[in-house]
């Protein structure tokens, strides 16, 4: 049988290269994120993440028209994690061999086992817990998202160039929360700053909007952050949108906010317009009429690269496009100075930090100065020598 | 009377300027202005206010017109070079950023990025005469001396798509690394180089055979892969030496345009973009983005002799004929 296969294939890979175009279908299996956030600027859209990836077919179109390859987008929300087998297989069975995921860890790692089965290959565009990178890693996710160890040492480093080493951590009650909290010591611990103390913000649940001002929240946050001893810096840690963007302003001392609010680290943002990104955030706002988010970034920049590898390699199955990815040879732009790679140890995109203040982009990690042997973007995360990855 | 004596002798004195003067054009992106720099005093001798966000700049065959790309005025403006004023614009089309014209100094074709696109425009009767479809953010553009063969980078597509000027039809694509910014030509139409400013190569194309014959990588001792971004190309006229610029290396690499052999790196300000060099190829003038400053390299020593400080973040240059 196998050599059958292998028999049929050479018989098609005989046909002359033009007579046929390639098609490339790409599922997005999304589950919707809270519209419960502090800004309504961050309500996600109904498109959220969706339009990233649709963006990124067009342009893989616009290259496509000329070597005969045609890429497709297959929609699919997440309502019930129950379901995710069902809608894997469904997309699947629509001849789909490539699922941009917008889901959290652990729907992230069922859709790995149940796409392990019919060899699909997945992009984690948002989940940023650092075990699914190391001890939970697995060889058909690729990372497109940073980790939060990459997004805690890219904000590190800039808080380190700036000399303001003493930092006061105000973490919120979630697991997600003590996830990112456990990065920051970290990151504080790997390039020599303090947190001279940790407070905790208890979400007792309750809705985000109302009418009667800002005025209770104007009383609370001086109190919550009153008394903290010789801190350059207040460092919020809040993955749920709880509290963080309550503080710049509010402090009891004038200090500045980092962290989840104030200048916070991402791999994309709205206003980044540096290295030509001015033109995809003009391609964007043309077709989808609003601004380009993370998520929406990550997911036009896996449709990218299944795009880059499936020309190079004028194949469309998964197995060649992730050796070709993964081959010292890959690489992609994506409007951020410099060429981003894959760590081969983990499949985790090599890429620079933005940090933002939601504004302007105020600086760029990695910094001036943080070295390396091999590449200054692996100062930003967990490196090889430390990694407790086996990808299977 | 002294003030008059004064303006006399210094009338006089730029008469009286060797004859190898050149007048070099420098966009300077953020500073909204051009800078011009006497090649012979090599210092600023003017500096005119222009439209918003100049890159490319071209001049036209005599040099008594420059082009120049104001991106964030959506037009090609047309300096008079003997006036030292605007005179008028072409219609570009949104945000123009590189162009080139043909042999025959009649029409200017742009890169149109935000619809890609390249769009032609005859230079007299100022409008758009025609558009050709590219990948996607066209950027690179470059004619071959005979005029034939038009070439255009796209950035996100990586080709360089080789467009027939008569027919105006794409005749090839060549797949090339990541993000090519500029395409030059051979003086004697043999060669095509492509710059991939992400993927770090020259790609060396035959435009005969259409392939790429040859890729040149770069390695500069203690500087990261990802730091060395090849952007502005220069060959010298008899095509034995090229010349690129390295962006954030802040370096320009000299290259053996025969064998494709690096020669050397030359040190110069930083981020440097562009480079140009004088008629009689003495100097090859660099822009550097980030230090705002131009650096001279003198061609015949391999020797950087001078930065002349210009506007804010400097970003094209061309040097005109006499």
């Amino acid at each position: 049988m196998k050599r059958l296969s292998a028999i049929l294939w050479l018989l098609l890979a005989a046909l002359p290269a033009s007579a046929q175009t390639l098609t490339l279908k790409v599922g997005v299996l999304r589950q919707t994120h809270s519209r419960e956030t502090l800004s309504l600027l961050d309500i996600p859209a109904t498109d959220d993440g969706l339009a990233g990836a649709l963006l990124g077919a067009i342009d893989n179109n616009t290259t496509g028209k000329f070597i005969q390859q045609s890429y497709e987008v297959i929609d699919s929300k997440l309502d019930q994690d129950a379901t995710i087998e069902k809608e894997i297989n469904a997309l699947i069975d629509q001849d789909v061999q490539f699922i941009i995921a917008d889901l959290p860890a652990q729907n992230l790692l069922n859709a790995s086992a149940i796409a392990k089965k019919r060899d699909a290959l997945l992009f984690n565009i948002s989940a940023p817990d650092v075990r699914l990178r190391e001890e939970d890693c697995r060889a058909n996710i690729i990372h497109i998202a940073p980790d939060h160890a990459m997004l805690a040492d890219g904000l590190a480093q800039y808080l380190i160039w700036k000399q303001w080493r003493r930092w006061f951590l105000i973490k919120g009650s979630h697991a997600e929360d003590e996830l990112l909290a456990q990065a920051y010591r970290r990151a504080a611990k790997k390039f020599g700053a303090k947190i001279i103390e940790e407070r905790l913000y208890e979400d007792t649940g309750g809705g985000r909007r109302s009418d009667s001002g800002s005025v209770q929240t104007q009383r609370q946050m001086p109190t919550l952050t009153q008394n903290a001893v010789g801190h350059d810096v207040l460092l919020a840690v809040d993955e749920n949108n709880v509290f963080a963007a309550y503080l710049p302003y509010r402090t009891w001392e004038p200090k500045l906010v980092v962290g989840s609010a104030g200048l916070t680290p991402t791999n994309w943002d709205a206003a980044h317009e540096q290295w030509g990104a001015h033109q995809l955030q003009n391609r964007f706002i043309a077709n989808y009429h609003r601004a380009m988010n993370a998520r929406d970034n990550a997911a036009w920049l896996a449709m990218r690269m299944i795009g880059e590898a499936a020309v190079r390699t004028r194949s469309n199955r998964p197995a060649d496009l992730l050796t070709y990815m993964l081959d010292k040879d890959f690489s992609i732009a994506a409007f951020k100075g410099l060429r981003l790679t894959l760590r081969s140890w983990n499949q985790q995109l090599r890429q620079p930090i933005l940090l933002s203040d939601g504004r302007m982009t105020i600086s760029v990690s990695p910094q001036e100065g943080f070295l390396h042997q091999t590449s200054e973007l692996d100062t930003l995360g967990y490196d090889q020598p430390e990694t407790k990855c086996r990808l299977k | 009377m002294n003030k008059y004596l004064l303006i006399l002798i210094f009338v006089a004195l730029t008469f009286a300027s060797p004859a190898a003067a050149y007048l070099a054009y420098v966009s300077n992106e953020k500073g909204n202005t051009i800078s011009i720099i006497d090649t012979d005093k090599l210092d600023v001798v003017a500096t005119i206010k222009v439209g918003r966000r100049p890159r490319g700049i071209e001049l036209n065959k005599d040099g008594s017109e420059l082009y120049i790309c104001a991106g964030d005025d959506d037009a090609i403006q047309v300096f008079d070079t003997k006036a030292q004023k605007i005179i008028g614009k072409l219609p570009s089309g949104p945000d123009p950023e590189l162009l080139t014209l043909s042999p025959d100094g009649e029409t200017i074709y742009v890169s149109n990025e935000n619809d890609n696109l390249v769009t032609l425009i005859d230079i007299k009767r100022k409008d758009q005469i025609g558009d050709i479809p590219v990948g996607v953010e066209p950027e690179g553009m470059a004619i071959s001396p005979d005029g034939k063969l038009l070439v255009n980078t796209s950035e996100t597509t990586n080709m360089a798509h080789l467009i027939d000027t008569k027919t105006k039809a794409i005749i090839a694509n060549i797949l090339v690394d990541n993000r090519p910014r500029f395409a030059a030509f051979k003086r004697d139409g043999s060669e095509l180089w492509v710059s991939s400013e992400v993927g770090g190569t020259i790609s060396v194309i035959d435009p005969d055979k259409k392939i790429i014959k040859q890729k040149i990588t770069f390695d500069v001792p203690g500087m990261s892969k990802e730091a060395i971004q090849p952007i502005g190309v220069s060959i010298t006229r008899d095509g034995t030496r090229a010349f690129v610029a390295l962006g954030p290396a802040n370096r320009v690499a000299v290259i053996n345009a025969q064998t494709k052999e690096i020669e050397k790196y030359l040190l110069v300000g930083q981020r440097v973009w562009h480079l140009a060099f004088t008629p009689d190829e003495k100097y090859l003038l660099t822009t550097n983005g980030v230090s705002n400053d131009v650096s001279i390299i003198d061609v015949a020593s391999l020797k950087v002799i001078k930065s002349i400080p210009v506007g804010a973040f400097p970003w094209g240059v061309v040097v005109a004929p006499q």
